[in-house]
Protein backbone atom coordinates (compact mmCIF):
# COMPACT_ATOMS: atom_id res chain seq x y z
CA UNK A 1 0.00 0.00 0.00
CA UNK A 2 1.97 3.02 -1.12
CA UNK A 3 -0.79 5.37 -2.00
CA UNK A 4 -1.96 7.18 1.23
CA UNK A 5 -4.68 8.44 -0.26
CA UNK A 6 -6.44 7.71 -3.73
CA UNK A 7 -8.49 10.44 -5.76
CA UNK A 8 -11.09 7.51 -8.02
CA UNK A 9 -13.26 9.32 -10.41
CA UNK A 10 -14.38 12.27 -8.33
CA UNK A 11 -16.74 14.36 -10.17
CA UNK A 12 -17.90 17.03 -7.78
CA UNK A 13 -20.26 20.22 -8.73
CA UNK A 14 -20.64 23.22 -6.43
CA UNK A 15 -23.94 24.09 -4.41
CA UNK A 16 -26.63 26.10 -7.54
CA UNK A 17 -23.91 25.46 -10.32
CA UNK A 18 -25.05 23.48 -13.80
CA UNK A 19 -21.95 22.01 -14.70
CA UNK A 20 -19.33 20.03 -12.06
CA UNK A 21 -15.97 21.81 -11.32
CA UNK A 22 -14.43 18.74 -11.42
CA UNK A 23 -14.80 15.90 -14.04
CA UNK A 24 -13.51 12.45 -12.97
CA UNK A 25 -10.50 13.08 -11.21
CA UNK A 26 -8.11 10.99 -10.30
CA UNK A 27 -5.25 11.59 -7.99
CA UNK A 28 -3.03 9.22 -5.86
CA UNK A 29 -0.99 10.38 -3.25
CA UNK A 30 1.83 8.07 -2.23
CA UNK A 31 3.44 7.93 1.07
CA UNK A 32 5.96 10.14 2.13
CA UNK A 33 5.95 12.23 -1.55
CA UNK A 34 4.91 15.46 -2.32
CA UNK A 35 2.61 15.55 -5.00
CA UNK A 36 2.18 18.44 -6.23
CA UNK A 37 -1.26 20.05 -8.04
CA UNK A 38 -0.56 22.82 -11.33
CA UNK A 39 -2.84 24.33 -14.00
CA UNK A 40 -4.02 27.95 -14.18
CA UNK A 41 -6.61 29.88 -12.14
CA UNK A 42 -9.92 28.25 -12.38
CA UNK A 43 -8.69 24.08 -13.39
CA UNK A 44 -10.40 23.20 -10.06
CA UNK A 45 -6.74 22.00 -8.06
CA UNK A 46 -7.85 23.96 -4.98
CA UNK A 47 -11.33 22.45 -5.32
CA UNK A 48 -10.04 18.92 -5.85
CA UNK A 49 -7.51 19.43 -2.53
CA UNK A 50 -10.43 21.33 -0.38
CA UNK A 51 -12.35 17.76 -0.57
CA UNK A 52 -9.56 16.22 0.40
CA UNK A 53 -10.42 17.16 3.96
CA UNK A 54 -13.88 17.59 3.19
CA UNK A 55 -13.77 21.05 4.18
CA UNK A 56 -16.60 22.06 1.28
CA UNK A 57 -18.81 20.57 3.85
CA UNK A 58 -18.96 23.80 5.56
CA UNK A 59 -21.13 24.99 3.11
CA UNK A 60 -24.56 22.94 2.78
CA UNK A 61 -25.53 21.35 -1.07
CA UNK A 62 -22.40 20.62 -3.03
CA UNK A 63 -22.47 17.37 -4.50
CA UNK A 64 -19.48 14.50 -5.12
CA UNK A 65 -19.39 11.35 -6.99
CA UNK A 66 -16.93 8.95 -7.04
CA UNK A 67 -14.32 8.05 -4.08
CA UNK A 68 -11.76 9.69 -2.13
CA UNK A 69 -9.85 6.98 -0.05
CA UNK A 70 -7.76 7.40 3.00
CA UNK A 71 -5.27 4.04 4.20
CA UNK A 72 -6.73 2.91 7.23
CA UNK A 73 -4.23 3.34 10.45
CA UNK A 74 -3.64 -0.53 9.74
CA UNK A 75 -2.35 0.09 6.43
CA UNK A 76 -4.45 -2.80 5.12
CA UNK A 77 -7.38 -1.06 3.49
CA UNK A 78 -9.02 2.27 2.11
CA UNK A 79 -11.62 4.06 3.59
CA UNK A 80 -13.97 6.25 1.27
CA UNK A 81 -14.09 9.59 3.06
CA UNK A 82 -16.82 10.37 1.04
CA UNK A 83 -19.20 8.51 2.87
CA UNK A 84 -18.46 9.70 6.72
CA UNK A 85 -21.73 11.45 7.58
CA UNK A 86 -21.02 11.70 11.68
CA UNK A 87 -19.44 15.31 11.99
CA UNK A 88 -17.44 13.32 14.75
CA UNK A 89 -16.01 11.24 12.06
CA UNK A 90 -15.57 14.83 9.51
CA UNK A 91 -13.89 16.10 13.00
CA UNK A 92 -11.23 12.80 13.41
CA UNK A 93 -10.82 13.01 9.44
CA UNK A 94 -10.26 16.54 9.72
CA UNK A 95 -7.05 15.58 12.58
CA UNK A 96 -5.74 12.89 10.26
CA UNK A 97 -5.96 15.47 7.08
CA UNK A 98 -4.29 18.29 7.92
CA UNK A 99 -4.88 21.63 5.64
CA UNK A 100 -2.63 25.30 5.32
CA UNK A 101 -4.25 27.74 3.56
CA UNK A 102 -2.91 30.55 0.85
CA UNK A 103 -3.43 33.12 3.68
CA UNK A 104 -1.77 32.78 6.93
CA UNK A 105 -4.60 31.89 9.66
CA UNK A 106 -3.60 32.97 12.73
CA UNK A 107 -6.59 32.35 15.73
CA UNK A 108 -7.13 35.42 17.56
CA UNK A 109 -4.97 33.49 21.05
CA UNK A 110 -1.74 33.30 21.89
CA UNK A 111 1.39 31.51 20.05
CA UNK A 112 0.91 28.57 22.43
CA UNK A 113 -2.86 28.80 22.31
CA UNK A 114 -2.68 28.53 18.51
CA UNK A 115 -0.92 25.17 18.81
CA UNK A 116 -2.57 23.53 22.15
CA UNK A 117 -5.93 24.56 20.55
CA UNK A 118 -6.37 21.51 18.08
CA UNK A 119 -4.63 18.87 20.91
CA UNK A 120 -7.22 20.55 23.31
CA UNK A 121 -9.94 19.49 21.04
CA UNK A 122 -8.61 16.24 20.44
CA UNK A 123 -8.60 15.44 24.34
CA UNK A 124 -5.26 16.54 25.29
CA UNK A 125 -5.50 17.94 28.91
CA UNK A 126 -1.96 17.41 30.68
CA UNK A 127 -0.22 20.59 30.72
CA UNK A 128 3.07 19.05 30.10
CA UNK A 129 1.76 17.31 26.94
CA UNK A 130 0.58 19.99 25.66
CA UNK A 131 4.00 21.80 26.49
CA UNK A 132 6.20 19.06 24.49
CA UNK A 133 3.96 19.13 22.04
CA UNK A 134 3.86 22.92 21.17
CA UNK A 135 7.80 22.84 21.31
CA UNK A 136 8.22 20.38 18.82
CA UNK A 137 5.58 20.91 16.61
CA UNK A 138 7.20 24.65 16.75
CA UNK A 139 10.90 22.98 16.24
CA UNK A 140 9.39 20.78 13.23
CA UNK A 141 8.13 24.75 11.90
CA UNK A 142 11.77 25.73 12.24
CA UNK A 143 9.53 28.62 14.40
CA UNK A 144 11.03 27.79 17.68
CA UNK A 145 14.17 30.03 17.75
CA UNK A 146 12.21 33.12 16.90
CA UNK A 147 9.05 32.45 19.06
CA UNK A 148 9.91 30.35 22.48
CA UNK A 149 10.83 34.00 24.25
CA UNK A 150 7.12 35.21 23.08
CA UNK A 151 4.70 32.33 23.35
CA UNK A 152 2.38 34.03 25.48
CA UNK A 153 2.13 36.88 23.00
CA UNK A 154 -0.89 37.26 20.67
CA UNK A 155 0.25 35.41 17.28
CA UNK A 156 -0.99 38.27 15.28
CA UNK A 157 2.06 40.29 15.94
CA UNK A 158 4.28 37.62 14.10
CA UNK A 159 5.12 38.26 10.83
CA UNK A 160 3.20 36.75 8.05
CA UNK A 161 5.99 34.12 7.12
CA UNK A 162 6.14 33.32 10.63
CA UNK A 163 2.51 33.15 10.57
CA UNK A 164 1.94 30.53 8.20
CA UNK A 165 5.11 28.21 10.10
CA UNK A 166 2.90 28.88 13.08
CA UNK A 167 -0.25 27.53 11.06
CA UNK A 168 1.94 24.08 9.80
CA UNK A 169 2.98 23.77 13.39
CA UNK A 170 -0.39 24.00 14.10
CA UNK A 171 -1.28 21.14 12.11
CA UNK A 172 1.49 19.10 12.80
CA UNK A 173 0.71 19.02 16.28
CA UNK A 174 -2.11 16.54 15.41
CA UNK A 175 0.12 14.41 13.87
CA UNK A 176 -1.69 14.07 10.95
CA UNK A 177 -0.75 11.27 7.98
CA UNK A 178 -1.29 14.09 5.00
CA UNK A 179 -0.79 17.23 5.12
CA UNK A 180 -2.70 19.62 2.16
CA UNK A 181 -0.89 22.67 1.51
CA UNK A 182 -3.43 25.16 -0.87
CA UNK A 183 -1.03 27.99 -2.45
CA UNK A 184 1.23 28.35 0.76
CA UNK A 185 3.44 30.53 -0.47
CA UNK A 186 1.66 33.12 -2.59
CA UNK A 187 0.92 35.62 -0.23
CA UNK A 188 4.53 35.34 1.34
CA UNK A 189 7.98 36.96 0.08
CA UNK A 190 10.77 35.09 -1.69
CA UNK A 191 12.42 34.49 1.45
CA UNK A 192 10.18 33.08 4.01
CA UNK A 193 8.89 30.96 0.65
CA UNK A 194 12.09 29.26 0.57
CA UNK A 195 11.75 28.74 4.36
CA UNK A 196 8.26 26.82 3.75
CA UNK A 197 9.85 24.66 0.55
CA UNK A 198 12.86 23.85 2.93
CA UNK A 199 10.27 22.97 5.40
CA UNK A 200 7.73 21.07 3.26
CA UNK A 201 11.21 18.67 1.83
CA UNK A 202 12.24 17.47 5.64
CA UNK A 203 8.15 17.22 6.42
CA UNK A 204 8.09 14.76 4.07
CA UNK A 205 10.00 12.45 5.78
CA UNK A 206 6.93 12.21 8.08
CA UNK A 207 3.67 12.74 6.00
CA UNK A 208 2.37 12.55 2.60
CA UNK A 209 1.68 16.14 1.32
CA UNK A 210 -0.28 17.42 -1.05
CA UNK A 211 0.71 20.75 -2.55
CA UNK A 212 -1.39 23.13 -5.00
CA UNK A 213 0.75 25.68 -6.58
CA UNK A 214 0.54 29.00 -9.25
CA UNK A 215 4.53 28.22 -9.26
CA UNK A 216 5.57 25.72 -11.54
CA UNK A 217 9.28 26.05 -10.51
CA UNK A 218 7.66 25.63 -6.93
CA UNK A 219 6.36 22.94 -7.99
CA UNK A 220 9.29 21.30 -10.09
CA UNK A 221 11.64 22.12 -7.01
CA UNK A 222 9.91 20.15 -4.06
CA UNK A 223 7.65 17.45 -5.41
CA UNK A 224 8.06 14.22 -6.34
CA UNK A 225 5.11 14.02 -8.40
CA UNK A 226 2.72 16.77 -10.43
CA UNK A 227 -0.85 16.93 -11.59
CA UNK A 228 -1.61 19.24 -14.46
CA UNK A 229 -5.09 20.17 -14.57
CA UNK A 230 -7.47 22.14 -17.13
CA UNK A 231 -10.93 23.27 -16.81
CA UNK A 232 -11.71 20.61 -14.02
CA UNK A 233 -9.87 17.57 -15.92
CA UNK A 234 -6.87 15.74 -15.27
CA UNK A 235 -4.85 16.26 -17.92
CA UNK A 236 -1.60 14.84 -17.19
CA UNK A 237 -0.02 12.94 -13.99
CA UNK A 238 3.36 11.61 -14.04
CA UNK A 239 6.64 11.98 -12.00
CA UNK A 240 7.69 15.80 -11.43
CA UNK A 241 10.55 14.96 -13.72
CA UNK A 242 8.77 14.06 -16.69
CA UNK A 243 5.92 16.07 -16.36
CA UNK A 244 8.18 19.27 -16.92
CA UNK A 245 10.93 17.27 -19.20
CA UNK A 246 9.25 15.02 -21.29
CA UNK A 247 5.29 15.76 -20.94
CA UNK A 248 3.09 13.45 -23.15
CA UNK A 249 0.59 15.81 -23.36
CA UNK A 250 0.40 18.61 -26.07
CA UNK A 251 -1.27 20.90 -23.27
CA UNK A 252 0.59 20.04 -20.14
CA UNK A 253 3.87 21.19 -22.69
CA UNK A 254 2.06 24.63 -23.64
CA UNK A 255 1.48 25.16 -20.13
CA UNK A 256 4.72 24.72 -18.76
CA UNK A 257 6.68 26.38 -21.65
CA UNK A 258 4.00 29.71 -20.37
CA UNK A 259 2.48 29.74 -23.66
CA UNK A 260 -1.13 29.87 -22.02
CA UNK A 261 -2.48 30.00 -18.52
CA UNK B 1 -16.76 79.45 -13.11
CA UNK B 2 -16.23 75.95 -11.54
CA UNK B 3 -13.97 77.36 -9.50
CA UNK B 4 -16.00 79.95 -8.38
CA UNK B 5 -18.30 77.13 -7.95
CA UNK B 6 -15.52 75.41 -5.98
CA UNK B 7 -15.15 78.27 -3.88
CA UNK B 8 -19.19 78.47 -2.78
CA UNK B 9 -19.68 75.27 -2.21
CA UNK B 10 -16.60 74.85 0.01
CA UNK B 11 -18.09 77.80 1.99
CA UNK B 12 -21.37 76.89 2.20
CA UNK B 13 -20.24 73.39 3.80
CA UNK B 14 -18.03 74.79 5.64
CA UNK B 15 -20.56 77.22 7.42
CA UNK B 16 -23.05 74.51 7.91
CA UNK B 17 -20.62 72.17 9.78
CA UNK B 18 -19.99 75.65 12.12
CA UNK B 19 -23.39 76.02 12.44
CA UNK B 20 -23.32 72.44 13.81
CA UNK B 21 -20.45 72.56 15.97
CA UNK B 22 -21.74 76.26 17.43
CA UNK B 23 -24.98 74.08 18.82
CA UNK B 24 -22.98 71.39 19.96
CA UNK B 25 -20.35 73.75 22.09
CA UNK B 26 -23.72 76.01 23.20
CA UNK B 27 -25.10 72.68 24.69
CA UNK B 28 -21.92 71.72 26.08
CA UNK B 29 -21.40 75.29 27.39
CA UNK B 30 -24.83 75.88 29.02
CA UNK B 31 -24.52 72.77 30.65
CA UNK B 32 -21.19 72.58 31.75
CA UNK B 33 -22.02 76.96 33.48
CA UNK B 34 -24.98 75.77 34.67
CA UNK B 35 -24.79 72.13 36.06
CA UNK B 36 -21.62 72.96 37.59
CA UNK B 37 -23.18 75.61 40.00
CA UNK B 38 -25.29 73.35 41.35
CA UNK B 39 -22.17 70.53 42.01
CA UNK B 40 -21.81 69.61 45.52
CA UNK B 41 -21.12 67.00 47.57
CA UNK B 42 -24.56 66.28 48.63
CA UNK B 43 -25.89 65.44 45.23
CA UNK B 44 -24.47 62.09 45.52
CA UNK B 45 -25.30 61.77 49.34
CA UNK B 46 -28.96 62.47 49.05
CA UNK B 47 -31.80 60.93 47.68
CA UNK B 48 -34.17 63.66 45.40
CA UNK B 49 -36.39 64.08 48.74
CA UNK B 50 -33.43 66.03 50.29
CA UNK B 51 -32.03 68.14 47.29
CA UNK B 52 -29.87 65.54 46.11
CA UNK B 53 -29.53 63.00 43.43
CA UNK B 54 -28.40 59.88 44.69
CA UNK B 55 -31.07 57.83 44.23
CA UNK B 56 -32.08 58.50 41.05
CA UNK B 57 -28.71 58.02 39.94
CA UNK B 58 -28.15 54.97 41.11
CA UNK B 59 -32.29 54.05 39.60
CA UNK B 60 -30.46 54.88 36.16
CA UNK B 61 -27.79 52.64 36.43
CA UNK B 62 -29.17 49.82 37.78
CA UNK B 63 -31.89 49.61 35.38
CA UNK B 64 -29.83 50.62 32.58
CA UNK B 65 -27.57 47.69 34.16
CA UNK B 66 -29.66 45.15 34.05
CA UNK B 67 -31.23 45.75 31.05
CA UNK B 68 -28.01 45.55 29.51
CA UNK B 69 -26.95 42.23 31.35
CA UNK B 70 -29.97 40.43 29.93
CA UNK B 71 -29.64 42.14 26.34
CA UNK B 72 -25.99 41.32 26.04
CA UNK B 73 -26.61 37.32 25.55
CA UNK B 74 -29.59 37.83 23.95
CA UNK B 75 -28.56 40.33 21.48
CA UNK B 76 -25.17 38.46 20.90
CA UNK B 77 -26.68 34.86 20.57
CA UNK B 78 -28.62 36.95 18.10
CA UNK B 79 -26.21 38.14 16.14
CA UNK B 80 -24.26 34.99 15.90
CA UNK B 81 -27.33 33.13 14.73
CA UNK B 82 -27.75 35.92 11.42
CA UNK B 83 -24.12 35.78 10.77
CA UNK B 84 -22.86 32.05 11.44
CA UNK B 85 -25.85 29.55 11.45
CA UNK B 86 -28.81 31.68 9.36
CA UNK B 87 -26.43 32.03 6.36
CA UNK B 88 -28.45 33.23 3.56
CA UNK B 89 -32.01 31.65 4.45
CA UNK B 90 -34.84 34.04 3.96
CA UNK B 91 -35.76 34.44 7.54
CA UNK B 92 -32.20 35.75 8.36
CA UNK B 93 -32.80 38.59 5.76
CA UNK B 94 -36.45 39.37 7.22
CA UNK B 95 -34.74 39.08 10.89
CA UNK B 96 -31.85 41.35 10.21
CA UNK B 97 -34.25 44.23 8.57
CA UNK B 98 -36.56 43.92 11.58
CA UNK B 99 -33.90 44.72 13.83
CA UNK B 100 -32.85 47.56 11.23
CA UNK B 101 -36.29 49.04 12.09
CA UNK B 102 -36.85 48.17 15.83
CA UNK B 103 -33.30 49.78 16.08
CA UNK B 104 -35.35 53.20 14.65
CA UNK B 105 -38.19 52.91 16.44
CA UNK B 106 -39.07 55.69 18.44
CA UNK B 107 -38.44 55.19 22.03
CA UNK B 108 -41.69 56.79 23.03
CA UNK B 109 -43.77 54.19 21.34
CA UNK B 110 -41.31 51.20 23.05
CA UNK B 111 -42.51 52.96 26.42
CA UNK B 112 -46.44 53.19 25.43
CA UNK B 113 -46.25 49.22 24.29
CA UNK B 114 -44.34 48.14 27.79
CA UNK B 115 -46.80 50.63 29.10
CA UNK B 116 -49.76 48.64 27.66
CA UNK B 117 -48.25 45.16 28.22
CA UNK B 118 -47.27 45.42 31.89
CA UNK B 119 -47.71 48.94 33.44
CA UNK B 120 -52.04 48.76 32.99
CA UNK B 121 -52.29 45.03 33.82
CA UNK B 122 -50.29 45.57 37.29
CA UNK B 123 -51.54 48.60 37.79
CA UNK B 124 -48.74 50.17 38.67
CA UNK B 125 -45.60 51.60 36.96
CA UNK B 126 -42.12 49.41 38.23
CA UNK B 127 -38.53 49.28 37.93
CA UNK B 128 -38.80 45.98 35.63
CA UNK B 129 -40.97 47.53 33.22
CA UNK B 130 -38.76 50.69 32.79
CA UNK B 131 -36.04 47.53 32.32
CA UNK B 132 -38.37 45.70 29.78
CA UNK B 133 -38.33 49.07 27.24
CA UNK B 134 -34.60 49.57 28.02
CA UNK B 135 -33.86 46.10 27.05
CA UNK B 136 -36.50 46.11 23.89
CA UNK B 137 -34.09 49.29 22.65
CA UNK B 138 -30.80 47.81 23.24
CA UNK B 139 -31.40 44.34 21.72
CA UNK B 140 -31.19 45.64 18.41
CA UNK B 141 -28.24 47.18 18.32
CA UNK B 142 -26.09 44.85 20.00
CA UNK B 143 -28.05 42.44 17.57
CA UNK B 144 -26.41 44.59 14.57
CA UNK B 145 -22.96 45.42 15.66
CA UNK B 146 -22.75 41.44 16.66
CA UNK B 147 -23.78 40.84 13.31
CA UNK B 148 -21.74 43.65 11.57
CA UNK B 149 -18.56 42.62 13.85
CA UNK B 150 -18.80 39.07 12.66
CA UNK B 151 -19.21 39.60 9.16
CA UNK B 152 -15.67 41.38 8.66
CA UNK B 153 -14.28 37.99 10.49
CA UNK B 154 -12.28 36.41 7.46
CA UNK B 155 -14.09 33.45 6.55
CA UNK B 156 -10.61 31.86 5.89
CA UNK B 157 -10.71 31.59 9.73
CA UNK B 158 -13.78 29.86 9.71
CA UNK B 159 -12.09 27.27 7.64
CA UNK B 160 -8.80 26.75 9.25
CA UNK B 161 -10.32 26.24 12.47
CA UNK B 162 -12.89 23.48 10.74
CA UNK B 163 -9.56 22.00 9.63
CA UNK B 164 -7.50 21.60 12.54
CA UNK B 165 -10.67 19.43 13.42
CA UNK B 166 -13.27 22.07 15.42
CA UNK B 167 -16.72 21.86 15.44
CA UNK B 168 -18.94 24.58 14.41
CA UNK B 169 -19.90 25.34 17.25
CA UNK B 170 -15.87 25.67 18.84
CA UNK B 171 -15.42 27.63 15.77
CA UNK B 172 -17.52 30.20 16.55
CA UNK B 173 -16.95 30.58 20.06
CA UNK B 174 -13.03 30.25 20.61
CA UNK B 175 -12.18 31.70 17.02
CA UNK B 176 -14.96 33.85 15.62
CA UNK B 177 -16.31 35.67 18.40
CA UNK B 178 -12.90 36.25 19.95
CA UNK B 179 -11.54 37.68 16.58
CA UNK B 180 -14.77 40.13 16.87
CA UNK B 181 -14.43 40.60 20.41
CA UNK B 182 -13.47 44.49 20.83
CA UNK B 183 -16.00 45.46 17.85
CA UNK B 184 -19.05 43.54 19.79
CA UNK B 185 -17.81 45.35 23.05
CA UNK B 186 -18.15 48.45 21.52
CA UNK B 187 -21.21 47.43 19.98
CA UNK B 188 -22.37 47.51 24.21
CA UNK B 189 -20.84 50.14 25.31
CA UNK B 190 -22.56 52.27 22.82
CA UNK B 191 -26.03 50.51 22.98
CA UNK B 192 -25.59 50.98 26.86
CA UNK B 193 -24.71 54.62 25.85
CA UNK B 194 -28.09 54.97 24.77
CA UNK B 195 -30.49 53.78 26.68
CA UNK B 196 -28.57 55.43 29.77
CA UNK B 197 -30.05 58.94 28.53
CA UNK B 198 -33.18 57.58 27.25
CA UNK B 199 -36.51 59.38 28.72
CA UNK B 200 -39.63 58.30 26.98
CA UNK B 201 -39.42 54.43 27.31
CA UNK B 202 -39.05 55.43 31.32
CA UNK B 203 -42.34 58.05 31.72
CA UNK B 204 -44.98 55.73 31.58
CA UNK B 205 -42.96 52.34 32.71
CA UNK B 206 -40.64 52.80 36.06
CA UNK B 207 -41.75 56.42 36.48
CA UNK B 208 -39.53 57.67 39.01
CA UNK B 209 -39.44 58.46 42.49
CA UNK B 210 -37.90 61.06 44.88
CA UNK B 211 -36.97 58.32 47.59
CA UNK B 212 -34.23 55.70 47.43
CA UNK B 213 -35.02 52.39 46.37
CA UNK B 214 -34.06 48.97 45.40
CA UNK B 215 -37.04 47.46 44.66
CA UNK B 216 -37.66 46.84 41.13
CA UNK B 217 -41.25 45.84 41.21
CA UNK B 218 -42.32 49.29 42.59
CA UNK B 219 -41.86 52.63 40.79
CA UNK B 220 -38.26 53.36 40.39
CA UNK B 221 -36.06 56.48 40.85
CA UNK B 222 -34.98 57.87 37.26
CA UNK B 223 -32.74 60.68 36.81
CA UNK B 224 -33.98 60.83 32.99
CA UNK B 225 -37.29 61.46 34.22
CA UNK B 226 -36.49 63.10 37.23
CA UNK B 227 -34.59 65.78 34.86
CA UNK B 228 -37.50 66.04 32.98
CA UNK B 229 -39.73 66.87 36.43
CA UNK B 230 -37.14 69.23 38.11
CA UNK B 231 -37.00 71.13 35.01
CA UNK B 232 -41.19 72.11 34.69
CA UNK B 233 -40.81 72.96 38.73
CA UNK B 234 -41.54 76.34 40.01
CA UNK B 235 -39.02 76.15 42.42
CA UNK B 236 -35.22 77.86 41.31
CA UNK B 237 -33.50 75.39 43.21
CA UNK B 238 -35.41 72.46 41.90
CA UNK B 239 -34.31 73.90 38.29
CA UNK B 240 -30.88 73.68 39.60
CA UNK B 241 -30.53 70.04 40.61
CA UNK B 242 -32.36 69.39 36.74
CA UNK B 243 -29.26 70.86 35.53
CA UNK B 244 -26.75 69.56 37.78
CA UNK B 245 -28.47 66.00 36.63
CA UNK B 246 -28.46 66.78 32.98
CA UNK B 247 -24.92 67.73 33.00
CA UNK B 248 -24.09 64.10 35.18
CA UNK B 249 -26.03 62.37 32.56
CA UNK B 250 -23.96 64.18 29.76
CA UNK B 251 -20.67 63.41 31.22
CA UNK B 252 -21.60 59.83 31.58
CA UNK B 253 -23.10 59.64 28.10
CA UNK B 254 -19.65 61.22 26.35
CA UNK B 255 -17.50 59.18 29.38
CA UNK B 256 -18.82 55.91 27.56
CA UNK B 257 -18.85 56.86 24.00
CA UNK B 258 -15.24 57.62 24.74
CA UNK B 259 -14.82 54.20 26.01
CA UNK B 260 -15.89 52.96 23.23
CA UNK B 261 -13.92 54.81 20.46
CA UNK B 262 -11.48 53.82 22.75
CA UNK B 263 -12.01 49.99 22.35
CA UNK B 264 -12.53 50.10 18.68
CA UNK B 265 -9.49 52.40 18.26
CA UNK B 266 -7.42 49.64 20.16
CA UNK B 267 -8.75 46.53 18.08
CA UNK B 268 -7.80 48.09 14.68
CA UNK B 269 -3.77 49.73 15.68
CA UNK B 270 -3.99 45.79 16.18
Amino acid sequence: MKNMMEVKDLTFTYSGASEPSLKAISLPVEKNKVTALIGPSGCGKSTLLRGMNRIHDLYPGHRYEGAINLLNADEKAYTNILDIKKEAELIRLRQRVGMIFQKPTPFPMTIFENIAYGLRLSGVKKRTELQEVVEQSLRDAALWEEAKDRLSHDARGLSGGQQQRLCIARAIALKPEVILFDEPTSALDPISTLAIEEMISVLREQYSICIVTHNMQQAARISDYTGFMYLGEMIEFDQTDTIFMKPSQKQTEDYISGRFG
Amino acid sequence: MRLIMNRVFIVFSTFAALVGLIFLGWILFTLFSKGLQGLSFDVFTKDLIEGGLRNVIVGQIMMSGIATLIGIPVGILAGIYLQEYGANSRSTEFLRDLSDVMMSAPSIVVGTFVYAIIVVPTGHTSGWAGVLALFILMVPIIVRTTDDMLNLVPIELREAGIAIGASKYHVTMNIVVRYAKAGILTGILLAFARVVGETAPLIYTSGSSEFWSTDLTGTFPSLTVSIYNLATMPDDQMVQLGWTGAFLLTTMVLIINLLGRYASNKKRSK
